[in-house]
């Protein structure tokens, strides 16, 4: 009962925050700049929330994840300007590309442990931006023309079901088995858990989302090129998961908005931007070096206490 | 096959170093079997080749007639093999009782997609890994502990956490690396007991090894003795007491009597 009741809460949160965005949106009261930066905003937090399930959750630490951003946007993009077919249709086939695509990196890299993982990932982070930047197709360097019609509604609906499908992901065997890896692979391997196929599976499904991203950031610009994906860009999703705190969803949720709002208003003073940016940054890090949020849940605060997710 | 477990000439070489070699034993169904030797034996390195954890490069390993050479170790434990380790290793971060919930893992058989779709068989099935972990915690005295994370725990019940969460994998075969490691003479007496009980209770065979005497001449049936990776004695814990290679092992050789 507790955890329907838990899911009606999420829906009908979700349907009220959705229904103040469209109608500040529709009525004006937010222009072009503002309802940009929500669905920037959005963009952002599916790309925290499905590296979270790789870093936060898994505890592979992957920093590749532009990579992955750049296989949905361009696949998408390709199949809405070259194809013309659906938007729908290009958000899921960019997803699925990209979910390939970290099956593809994941089976050989994910051997690897640690330090050698993070700079396994980046290199193919960069591979795929390079393969992008040689094709010209796609246009090469100069980027690709691309149709704005990413909309507040599409980017909530993708929203929406990124959440639900990984925390209903964490929150079962296959997540504690993820939880179980991050915590002591050794143990978990012991315990009977395929440790390798999890590993793969989580970073399956996080491409899959960063897939997703991609198409809404696609289409949410009229151009898109290979140096929007560069390791940069990896290391601002990075930022939104360690911010929030490793292991926290919400955590991650809310470390997005926040940086996207901070260094939307910082846009206004160029030459200190970074500084700022950086410092906020450094404060946080000094002060809650666990992240935001450490690895409670904003669920944690209001219902009964509990220790640590994995099964509810 | 009378035997659940046999190792025939089992060895592993790292480079070229020999950790183990020429290493046999056998484990009867219900027998509580010691694995004993001084430090750097390879006590634990014939743990990792029979947990899979290492690959044996000579050498077989055959549990209920199976070959067991060459699978992963979670393979291994699927097959019914599962242990605890020297330094614990706990999902500390997680509450005690999702450390079993773990454990119950491969038993549960919904799929990913299952899981997220929330289809009948996750509520199923997740109902059924929550109401037997609960009770695997009442039978190991820790249910009052249930959501606290496991790193909380005092180091006793850390211990015996780890073996409960060895038994929820339902192994036919307990391995425990030195379970009394560090324990105080009371709670290595109620370790005792708690292994005397799990045997009954669960229809084991386990092979523990262990550096506290009291504890291992005290329980186990028979020993078996390691050094420089070579087994140096088997038998009864008398016959292992006065076993000369055993007592040169571990006091040294005798010294010849005019240098005294």
């Amino acid at each position: 009962m507790k955890k329907i009741n838990k899911f009606w809460l999420f829906l009908i949160l979700a349907v009220v925050i959705y229904g103040i965005g469209q109608a500040l949106i529709q009525t004006g009261i937010l222009n072009a700049f503002y309802s940009n930066m929500l669905i920037l905003m959005i963009i952002n937090i599916i790309l925290a929330v499905s590296l979270h399930l790789v870093i936060g959750i898994t505890g592979q630490f992957s920093i590749g994840h532009a990579g992955f951003l750049a296989v949905g946007a361009y696949v998408s993009a390709i199949i809405t300007m070259k194809f013309e077919l659906p938007f729908v249709l290009a958000i899921i086939i960019g997803g699925i590309v990209a979910a390939l695509a970290g099956l593809l990196v994941g089976i050989p890299t994910l051997r690897l442990r640690g330090d050698y993982l993070a700079i396994a990932t980046l290199g193919f982070g960069e591979i795929i931006r390079i393969v992008f930047l040689n094709i010209e197709y796609v246009g090469g360097a100069a980027g690709m023309m691309v149709s704005n019609i990413s909309t507040w509604t599409s980017a909530f609906v993708c929203l929406v079901i990124t959440i639900l499908v990984i925390s209903n992901f964490t929150n079962s065997r296959h997540g504690r088995a993820c939880i179980a890896i991050r915590e002591n692979e050794i143990a978990a391997d012991a315990m009977g858990i395929n440790t390798t196929f999890y590993k793969v599976a989580a970073f399956a499904i996080g491409s899959f989302f960063a897939g997703i991203a991609g198409g809404l950031f696609s289409h949410n610009f009229y151009i898109i090129q290979p140096t929007n994906f560069g390791f940069l860009k990896s290391f601002d999703i990075l930022i939104f998961v360690v911010l929030g705190g490793l292991g926290s969803l919400s955590g991650s949720v809310i470390a997005a908005i926040l940086l996207t709002v901070i260094s939307t208003y910082l846009q206004q003073y160029p030459e200190t931007r970074m500084i700022i940016y950086s410092l906020v940054l450094v404060v946080v890090m000094l002060y809650r070096p666990q992240g935001l949020m450490g690895t409670r849940e904003i669920t944690d605060f209001f219902g009964k206490k509990k220790s640590a997710k994995g099964g509810n | 096959m009378g035997a659940l477990l046999q190792v025939k000439n089992a060895g592993i070489q790292f480079g070229g170093l020999k950790a183990v070699s020429g290493f046999n034993m056998e484990l009867n169904q219900g027998e509580l079997v010691g694995l004993i030797g001084p430090n750097g034996a390879g006590k634990t390195t014939s743990f990792n080749l029979l947990t899979g954890v290492y690959v044996p490069t000579e050498g077989d390993i055959l549990f209920n007639g199976k070959r067991l050479n060459g699978l992963a170790p979670y393979q291994v434990t699927r097959s019914g093999i599962s242990r605890t380790f020297q330094n614990i290793r706990l999902f500390s971060e997680l509450s005690v009782l999702d450390n079993v919930k773990v454990a119950y893992h491969s038993l549960a058989k919904h799929s990913i997609l299952s899981s997220i779709f929330r289809l009948p068989s996750h509520f199923s099935e997740e109902k059924v890994m929550e109401e037997k972990s609960l009770e695997f915690l009442k039978i190991f005295q820790l249910d009052r502990y249930k959501d606290e994370k496991a790193k909380n725990l005092p180091y006793g019940q850390q211990r015996r956490l780890e073996i409960a969460r060895a038994l929820a994998a339902s192994p036919k075969l307990l391995l425990l690396d030195e379970p009394a490691a560090g324990m105080n003479p009371q709670e290595t007496h109620e370790l005792m007991e708690l292994i005397a009980f799990i045997r009954k209770q669960f229809d084991l065979t386990i092979l523990l090894i262990e550096h506290d005497m009291a504890l291992v001449m005290g329980i186990c049936e028979r020993i078996y003795v390691l050094d420089h990776g070579q087994l140096i004695a088997a038998g009864s814990p008398d016959e292992i007491r006065n076993h000369p290679k055993v007592i040169e092992a571990y006091l040294g050789e005798e010294v010849p009597s005019e240098h005294a």
